[in-house]
């Protein structure tokens, strides 16, 4: 019987099996930003520890960084505190840093993949709970705690428990205006908030098939918000022309020997699975979230559920919403497109494709972040900039940015944002009444020219 | 890295009662500009307990009756969200030591494993019980025993689901898992050189 990617992969990074019953995995490429990574080098200092294979960890700074002004020392001195010290610990540990001045700052899950980093068969770990993105290529990648960020500095490995794997199985083809956001929000809002926990999904179908990366990013990016820790897609031709002359990308004869480990490692069609869910996407709407997790969340014609359970009946209160009512129509007050779900450069055309010629509603507080400097560039190189600028969009310089609102982009009060990030936790955007829709860049760039939550297809004539 | 053994959690219960209580409502993002956990403690739960304005919401963690709680007892999908163990270091550092609820998210429990916070499962209507006997008496002592995989409340013996990774770690004190870890350091850097891929 046949195996799948993840049950490969795994088997290829175990170096022993621990006594407890936990793997001690390798972790063959290790991710880091400012915020999990501090306490984890205090931890190596106190322990008089050292990084065991520096080659392997990169360095990112995304979740504090300001996106209009980034002048040194910045506005905010913890952020400066946190800035500074993901400086110095890089430099003492001889660790690879994608400062802004290298041109290749950005969001870490942005970043890895446009770097060439994240390559199929591969393990990531990442002190972030969206690391599942990496999945995109057939990598399997692990969100960790700190003091796993710790475990992996020190020893390159990490304890952890196996997975079991679900396939979820697309059937169908897309709708207008209909993007992988909307199908990993119906997924979620199918199997749940915590459907997925212990499990690594799988995700395959002819729609995925014909994904471009930056839109299978999307939907493994948003794994975790269904529970499961790890996601991924079998590396396709899709995935190597992607990966074809990026800065880490293997070259030349190095090329063929992995092309080869790669197609070595993709789930045999015999494989087996611990489950197998088949999901048909044909009347797939624009997808909205009405409520406080990403489940709670309804094509953008159908109406909010009207039962009367304590979940509905807080998230209806957090969000000021009324049972049976469409959100359809809601007065949106900031319209926010970026983050390592939908903040790069396919997210931005997209967008941009539609609003060329219309303006954002007045009162309407729109803006983009691209996910990281290499994509604003490009962006820039396309006058993309120009059409969002001219819509009434800031245009901002790269980080995580109102997707946690560890910066100064923040809600204030009770506002509502249309965001095309992944939370919308209660004041996930920075303003403890603060409320969140998620929703996909092309349906948040509709609802910024309306004023009002809006159908794309209406409001673009798609 | 060893910490010694946990066998066994006793003390008091604080209701937290809901389901999928995210790790953005245990600590909101804004307290998560630090370089260090210390101090993190005084911010958990923080939106859920204060309004903007500062005053006090009335969250069980702050009603006198249950001060000096270290069990939290919840619901469903406890710590979905992030990755930041800022999640348990705050809970840590505020005082609790253990955690009931029906479910956990997965990353959370991985963090709060290596913090020896004890997680333990039980299905919602005896989560319930036990929220029914805290309210009326506070005071009443709830003993969490690792190794028998038992809960007891005035006189009532309850199962618990603890992971049996999670127990034998927890009774061997490898729940910190770096010294297992860094002992077969020499091993894993045979291992890396066979490693198709590097950087
Ligand atoms: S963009 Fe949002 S989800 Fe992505 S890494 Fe930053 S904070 Fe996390």
């Amino acid at each position: 019987m046949g195996k799948n990617l993840f049950q490969k992969v795994w088997e290829k990074h175990e170096v022993y099996k621990l006594p407890g019953g936990r793997s001690q995995l390798f972790i063959g490429l290790h991710l880091i930003h400012e915020v999990t990574s501090p306490q984890a080098f205090s931890m190596l200092r106190e322990l008089g520890l050292g990084v065991a294979f520096p080659d392997r960890t990169f360095a990112t700074c995304d979740h504090i960084i300001p996106t209009d002004d980034i002048k040194r020392p910045f506005a905010d001195p913890l952020a400066e505190e946190m800035m500074q010290a993901i400086e110095k610990n890089t430099k003492d540990f001889g660790i690879k840093f994608f400062s802004p001045e290298t041109g290749y700052q950005g969001v870490v899950h942005i970043v890895g993949p446009e770097m060439g980093l994240t390559q199929p068969g591969i393990t990531v770990a990442c002190g972030d709970s969206h690391t599942a993105t990496h999945g995109a290529f057939g990598a399997i990648a692990f969100g960790i705690g700190t003091s796993q960020v710790r475990d992996v500095l020190a020893t390159q490995t990490m304890a952890i428990n196996n997975f079991k794997v679900r396939k979820i199985f697309l059937k169908g083809k897309l709708g207008k205006a209909v993007y992988s956001k909307d199908i990993i929000l119906n997924i979620i809002r199918k199997l749940g908030v915590n459907g997925g926990i212990g499990y690594a999904y799988e995700f395959a179908g002819d729609v995925i098939d014909k994904m471009s990366m930056e839109a299978r990013m999307t939907i493994c990016n948003m794994a975790i918000e269904g529970g499961a820790r790890v996601g991924y897609i079998n590396p396709d031709q899709t995935t190597y022309s992607y990966l074809k002359g990026k800065p880490y990308a293997p070259k030349g004869g190095d090329w063929d020997r992995m092309l080869n480990y790669w197609e070595s490692i993709k789930s045999d069609s015999d494989a087996t699975y611990d489950d197998v869910v088949e999901l048909d996407i044909n009347n797939l709407e624009p997808m909205v979230t009405w409520g406080i997790n990403p489940e709670q969340c309804i094509g953008i014609s159908e109406n909010i559920p009207a039962d009367d359970s304590n979940s509905v009946k807080e998230a209806l209160e957090y969000m000021k919403l009324k049972p049976g009512q469409k959100m359809k129509g809601e007065k949106v007050d900031v319209v926010f497109i970026g983050s390592c779900t939908n903040g790069r450069l396919e997210d931005l055309r997209e967008a941009a494709r539609y609003l060329k010629g219309h303006r954002v509603a007045k009162g309407v507080k729109a803006f983009v972040v691209p996910g990281s400097y290499t994509i604003r560039k490009q962006a820039e190189a396309e006058g993309l900039h120009s059409i969002f600028i001219d819509a009434g969009f800031e245009w901002r310089l790269p980080g995580c940015s109102m997707c946690l609102a560890m910066n100064p982009d923040q809600l204030v009060g009770d506002q509502l944002s249309v965001s095309t990030s992944n939370r919308n936790f209660k004041g996930r955007q920075g303003s403890s009444t603060g409320r969140t829709v998620l929703a996909s860049p092309v349906t948040a760039a509709a609802s910024a020219v309306a004023g009002v939550i809006s159908d794309p297809r209406e409001v673009f004539s798609i | 890295m060893s910490l010694g053994p946990i066998k066994k959690v006793s003390g008091r219960g604080v209701p937290i009662i809901g389901d999928d209580i995210d790790t953005d409502r245990i600590i909101p993002a804004r307290y998560l500009k630090c370089v260090t956990f210390d101090g993190i403690g005084e911010f958990v739960f923080y939106d859920e307990r204060f309004n903007p304005d500062g005053s006090s919401k009335g969250h069980t963690i702050d009603n006198p009756k249950f001060k000096g709680a270290n069990i939290i007892l919840t619901g469903n999908n406890f710590g979905c969200g992030s990755s930041r163990e800022h999640a348990p270091q705050s809970i840590k550092r505020a005082g609790f030591n253990a955690i009931i609820a029906e479910s956990f998210a997965e990353i959370f429990f991985g963090n709060s494993l290596m913090l020896g916070i004890v997680c333990a499962t039980m299905p919602k209507s005896e989560i319930l019980e036990i929220v029914r006997i805290v309210e009326d008496k506070p005071e009443e002592v709830i003993d969490i025993d690792v190794e028998k995989k038992s809960l007891i409340i005035g006189g009532k013996v309850y199962n618990i689901e603890i992971k049996d990774s999670a127990q034998k770690a927890f009774l061997e004190g490898t729940y910190d898992s770096l010294g297992e870890l860094m002992r077969n350091i020499e091993l894993v850097k045979e291992f890396e050189k066979g490693l198709p891929y590097r950087f």
